[in-house]
């Protein structure tokens, strides 16, 4: 097992956004993450991400507690994410917000400006404007290469297609298969529940803040999903 | 002819406040602090640097090359104990603990070194002067000059140039994304800090021999850096450098007219630019 949460809690001051949940992914897997807003996706992203601190044990990578430690020392750990709208740095290029990404790199992994730029061209000609000048599809490209570059294990993907034409999505989930090629394993945070339940090994359904169902989406039928999604009885 | 003169004395008298404002500058840009401490470390590295040349016998130029390591250190330390602890939403607990060192720092200088007011011994130099074009200007005057666009130019280099730099400019425009970078935003303000503390090596040879200095001077020269950093804008070094040449300028022009109207000119210059460009000459586009 790649990464787990143990009866993971989080929250904001006194605020608690997340109840005893426990999720699992495997090397190499992708695991799809829906629920509506608010049901608390992101607050676990960014629990496992290091940028919400936990109890150490409440988050375990190949077996060890990791759940305080800090974002960078997660990102050493191979964890990247890809956080909710982009975040792409105003002051930095397109090639900028890429280097970056790998500034804190491990090893040799084959993620590389150059492969990046194989997988989405566009950010090859556009690499020398600021990331935020970008159409929302070529800054949420920026994102995804930007969390690349550190060539992680486990690539965080929150809600990557949120605001984003059909057609723009589809390009963005295209390259889901060229990095999972690598090896890594990836987590996508959806509301969009066809999508999620078309890229995903398995799904796990959120809502305000517990898991309600979880499943290979051959085993979950409509009804289910439905009723763990918005809740009241299937 | 006088007023050409004057006006080039004042260009370089500007680049000295340029001195005095760009680790100010610098620290603002990537942390938003403003440190109120800042021209009490610079007063503070002028006496170093005056140990130095009369306790070991070092020219002042050897001396600053020896002072500006060990105020890297003393930046990097400050930043990395104390001034971490207060950065956060709230603006007020980093002007109370900077105040507060301020106040420490000139206690300190005077105990050590007593209200006698210094002078960094600089024989080679001290009243050289050149004739550059009609006019004829001191040698430390243009050195200064000299040095602030060197400082500014390297510093430059670094922030747009190397990753370290790219790390200054991503904590600064988002220090939690900055995390996920790997980047780890405290440590980043402690080399930032550092880095600032050797620029004011740099101001603190040229304040300690073109004048002298004694220990309580440094809020002074805080008040004009900080008025060169607002006027060129928050941000911008070649914004500061413009904003230390226009107080300086206005000064030496005031000066002119009557020797006691040197320091109101500065400050009327300072009001004027800000009512006509509030936000500074060369503000970001953001913030
Ligand atoms: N920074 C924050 N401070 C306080 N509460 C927050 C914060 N971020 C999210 N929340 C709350 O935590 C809950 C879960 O939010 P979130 O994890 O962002 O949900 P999702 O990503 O599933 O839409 C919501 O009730 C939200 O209002
Ligand atoms: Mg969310």
């Amino acid at each position: 097992m790649l990464l787990e949460t143990r009866s993971l809690d989080a929250g904001y001051g006194r605020f608690r956004a997340l109840f005893g949940v426990d999720i699992r992914v495997d090397a190499g897997e992708c695991v799809a993450i829906i629920g509506a807003n608010g049901a608390g996706k992101s607050t676990l992203m960014r629990s496992i991400a290091g940028v919400l601190p936990n109890a150490p044990e409440m988050i375990l990578h190949q077996g060890e507690p990791i759940g305080a430690l800090s974002a960078a020392a997660i990102l050493q750990r191979g964890i990247a994410m890809v956080p909710e709208g982009r975040r792409l740095f105003p002051s930095l290029s397109v090639e900028e917000n890429l280097l970056i990404g790998g500034q804190k790199r491990r090893g040799n992994g084959q993620w590389t400006l150059d492969s990046i730029y194989a997988l989405f061209p566009i950010l090859r000609e556009k690499r020398s404007m600021p990331g935020t000048a970008l159409s929302g599809g070529q800054q949420q490209m920026v994102a995804i290469g930007r969390a690349l570059m550190s060539n992680p294990e486990l690539l965080l993907c929150d809600e990557i297609s949120l605001g984003l034409a059909p057609v723009v999505i589809r390009d963005i989930y295209a390259a889901l298969p060229r990095i999972r090629e690598t090896g890594a394993a990836v987590i996508v945070v959806e509301q969009d529940i066809t999508q999620a339940l078309r890229v995903a090994d398995r799904v796990y359904c959120l809502m305000e803040g517990r898991v309600t169902l979880s499943g290979t989406p051959a085993e979950l039928t409509r009804e289910a999903i439905h009723s763990a999604y918005f809740g009241g009885h299937a | 002819m006088i007023w050409l003169d004057t006006i080039v004395q004042g260009i370089l008298l500007g680049g000295l406040y340029a001195l005095f404002a760009t680790g100010l500058s610098l620290v603002f840009g990537i942390m938003r602090l403003v440190n109120l401490a800042h021209g009490d470390m610079i007063v503070l590295a002028a006496y170093l640097i005056l140990v130095l040349v009369t306790g070991l016998g070092l020219s002042p130029w050897l001396a600053v090359l020896i002072a500006a390591p060990l105020m890297f250190a003393l930046g990097w330390l400050l930043q990395r104990v104390v001034l971490n602890r207060v950065l956060g939403p709230d603006i007020l607990p980093p002007l109370l603990v900077t105040f507060g060192l301020s106040i420490a720092i000139q206690n300190a200088l005077l105990e050590g070194f007593s209200a006698d007011s210094r002078r960094i011994p600089n024989p080679d130099l001290e009243g050289a002067s050149v004739a550059l074009g009609p006019v004829t200007v001191g040698v430390m005057p243009v050195l200064t000059f000299a040095s602030a666009v060197l400082v500014i130019v390297i510093l430059n280099r670094v922030i747009y140039g190397t990753p370290l730099g790219r790390s200054f400019r991503a904590t600064s425009d988002d220090p939690v994304t900055a995390g996920l970078m790997g980047i780890e935003p405290m440590k980043v303000f402690a080399v930032a800090t550092g880095i600032a503390m050797m620029v004011v090596t740099v101001a603190a040879l040229y304040l300690g021999t073109r004048a002298n200095f004694d220990p309580a001077i440094g809020p002074a020269r805080l008040i004009y850096a900080f008025q060169a950093v607002i006027i060129g804008g928050l941000g911008s070094l070649w914004g500061t450098l413009a904003g230390g040449v226009i107080i300086g300028v206005a000064q030496t022009l005031g000066a002119a007219v009557n020797p006691e109207w040197q320091i109101l000119a500065g400050h009327l210059a300072f009001l004027l630019v800000l009512l006509i460009r509030p936000r500074g000459l060369f503000p970001r586009a953001r913030d």
